[in-house]
């Protein structure tokens, strides 16, 4: 029953944060707002009793990357004087076309069919011992292709970073 | 049962919060007095004896104070800013084995709040959060300074917890859980982690250090370069409130490494002359907290003997000493760890 | 090399354990953890205080004779040799009836000092010929307002019944030093020659 009320409360605030990272004009309270819908959504984890995906969620994005974000908006200093005229024409032409866009989604979602897991909801899939012995037996090789994938990444920015290359 | 366990827990979320302010207000209080020692001064004396009550005076100073709040700042987020930094500092308390579980009538009363299974992962989320009081707060002030100020503070944060988490992986490893209240049962009389991850805990105290922003890491607020750095704009009781949340960061940064490294509530040979399990957990909170206290003056130890880093140097230590030397002692633990199939693989 | 204590910078590599700074941190930090157990400097001001020397020079005082007369003259040569131009007085004539006040004909109807301008050098006590101003062991004390701090008669001058001692600055020695005209420079008071044979200057 609490998680019940507890599920709707975050589904709200997580909306609600949501919306106010696109509606608000200063971006570094976007940024924040995008924060605390992260919070939002990690604690949808919790109710799932997928605390290490929370924690993880709130360490990776509210952690860090967002104090990167925040970082660079900061030092951009960006504010409303500052901000690119748009033209009416413009402006017209992006609400006509995100609201083709959310016909075109909203006519999917409504298409598609729920799909009926098999299995039974096992309350303690999100463990932290479970997930880690799913993750190292039965998804070892697309892990693996992650972490590849990430050290890549990581060796093209440090490339980027470089003066001069050699 | 419900109830009385409800209420239990409330009762402990009050006693371990007030310890974590009293230990903090004494904090000020010893943080002035040995640094007066260390230079050969007697420090505060005048505010009863001894200054016994110098953090009193200190705390009515700060609320009498004029509070101002500049024209130019954002508003809120200048008053959400001191307020985020002391409600992070306050959060990681809950995961600390503060001592075993006490036994009245028959049932079991533990003295840690939440014995969470991903306790080092909340205990990182929060810490990770806790720059974002420091963010705020500077970003708000609306000053060239304050600006510095945190984005050092939070460069700074991000590139230590990199080489914090991987020393405490190595630690993680070892121990094969990640629960706090575990990791402090598991090392009874001598097994104290510090034995088995002696890099893995000088890491995890370098960045401890500049995770709290202290002195030799304490360039987010450096006078010398940026007034008072993230809080130059700041006056009163938000000012306090600053400085207050980097002495419970230190009690409890101290608290968490007495628990991971060094034995937690447990001491060596003292199951001999105690038997009684309720006496047994209470002095384990004592020794807890004597560790907690050897800690605590070790932190300020440090701040008045070693000078300030350099910027560029702060960030070579981070990303080109400790991330290198904080794999290696990972690579290392795993080897170690897997020793047997090692031989097994080769002999065969 | 005046001291002996000077070091050669030299810019050479590091070894392998002097880069690793741990040695040099431990080392830096037992030097302070010693100071630990060392007696402190400090002084607790109000109460203790540091013995002052017998020749401190602190707050004026203006002497009165053995009959309790006052002995200045206003003859001027402590203003003239204030170097911060700290003194001024007004001289006035001794009527008839006032000998047990004033020792001479002439005395300082006014006499006042800016405690704010004096730089307590001592010229005007080497300067009286007549031993009536001393500078004392007394500290001036502090105020709000820039005019408390002129000191007139009525704080400069030593009360009849509790005279100020100044055997401590006023040794034998002193008083022949101060006596002896070849050294008296207030006596001869030519610019040429008071640099000549002063000494002091």
């Amino acid at each position: 029953m609490i998680t019940e009320y507890l599920f709707y409360l975050l589904s709200f605030l997580a909306l609600m944060f949501a919306s106010m990272v696109v509606l608000t004009k200063n971006p570094i309270h976007s940024v924040l707002y995008l924060v605390l819908t992260f919070f939002a959504i990690a604690g949808h984890y919790v109710l799932l009793n997928a605390q290490f995906l929370a924690a993880v969620h709130i360490i990776v994005y509210a952690g860090a990357i967002m104090v990167l974000f925040l970082f660079v908006i900061m030092l951009l200093n960006l504010n409303k004087e500052t901000e690119a005229h748009k033209s009416i024409w413009l402006k017209g032409s992006a609400v006509v076309a995100s609201g083709s866009l959310m016909v075109v989604l909203v006519g999917a979602l409504k298409g598609a069919e729920t799909i009926q897991t098999t299995n039974t909801f096992n309350a303690n899939i999100g463990l932290i011992e479970n997930l880690g012995m799913t993750l190292f037996n039965e998804f070892l090789l697309p892990f693996e292709l992650a972490s590849i994938l990430l050290l890549a990444a990581m060796v093209g920015a440090v490339m980027l970073g470089k003066k001069s290359i050699k | 049962m419900e109830l009385n366990f409800l209420i239990y827990k409330v009762i402990l979320v009050l006693i371990v919060f007030s310890i974590t302010l009293l230990v903090a207000t004494y904090s000020t209080y010893a943080e002035r007095k040995i640094a007066a020692f260390l230079q050969d001064r007697i420090g505060p004396d005048r505010a009863g004896p001894f200054g016994i009550l110098q953090p009193l005076a200190d705390a009515v100073k700060m609320f009498m104070k004029e509070e101002m709040i500049p024209s130019v700042s954002n508003k809120i987020l200048f008053i959400i800013g001191p307020g985020l930094c002391m409600l992070t500092a306050c959060m990681t308390g809950v995961i600390i084995p503060w001592g075993k579980s006490i036994n009245i009538g028959g049932v079991d009363y533990p003295m840690q709040i939440a014995d969470v299974n991903i306790g080092i992962l909340y205990l990182f989320g929060v810490l990770s959060l806790g720059v974002y009081g420091i963010m705020i707060g500077g970003w708000a002030s609306n000053n060239k300074y304050s600006l510095l100020g945190a984005i050092r503070a939070s460069s700074q944060m991000i590139s230590y917890e990199v080489a914090m988490g991987i020393s405490i992986i190595a630690l993680v490893m070892t121990t094969g859980t990640l629960s706090t209240g575990e990791i402090a049962a598991q090392q009874t009389s001598w097994h104290w982690n510090v034995l088995y991850q002696p890099l893995g805990c000088l890491i995890f105290i370098i960045c401890a250090f500049a995770e709290t922003n202290r002195a030799p890491f304490d360039l987010p607020e450096c006078e010398t370069e940026l007034v008072g750095g993230y809080h130059t704009e700041y006056s009163s009781m938000k000012l306090g409130l600053f400085l207050f949340a980097e002495y419970i960061n230190m009690f409890i940064s101290s608290a968490v490494i007495s628990t991971f490294y060094f034995g937690g509530y447990n001491m060596p040979l003292i199951g001999r002359w105690v038997h009684d399990p309720n006496w047994l957990a209470i002095l384990g909170f004592v020794f807890l907290f004597m560790k907690i206290v050897g800690f605590i003056f070790f932190f300020m130890w440090v701040r008045w003997t070693l000078p300030r880093f350099r910027y560029d140097q702060l960030m070579n230590l981070g990303w080109k000493v400790l991330i290198p030397l904080s794999i290696l002692n990972m690579v290392l633990t795993g080897t170690w760890m897997m020793r047997h199939e090692i031989m097994a693989y080769f002999s065969k | 090399m005046l001291t002996n204590r000077s070091q050669v910078v030299s810019k050479k590599e590091m070894t392998l354990i002097e880069k690793m700074y741990l040695p040099a941190i431990f080392s830096g930090m037992w030097i302070t953890f010693t100071h630990l157990f060392k007696k402190s400097a400090t002084i607790r001001y109000p109460e203790q205080t540091r013995e002052f020397s017998g020749i401190y020079r602190g707050q004026h005082v203006l002497k009165r004779d053995e009959k309790g007369a006052e002995r200045c003259t206003a003859c001027g040569l402590c203003a003239v040799a204030c170097p911060a131009e700290a003194i001024t007085m007004v001289s006035a004539e001794r009527k008839p009836g006032e000998e047990h006040l004033y020792r001479e004909e002439k005395y300082a109807k006014i006499y006042e000092i800016n405690m704010l301008r004096c730089i307590f050098c001592g010229d005007c006590e080497e300067a009286c010929p007549k031993e009536a101003i001393f500078l004392t062991d007394r500290k001036v004390d502090s105020f709000y307002t820039r005019k408390e701090f002129i000191y007139g008669k009525s704080i400069l001058v030593e009360s009849k019944d509790s005279p100020i001692d100044l055997t401590k600055r006023q040794t034998p020695d002193v008083k022949e030093f101060k006596l002896d005209k070849h050294y008296a420079h207030n006596q001869t008071f030519d610019k040429n020659k008071k640099t000549k044979v002063g000494g002091h200057h």
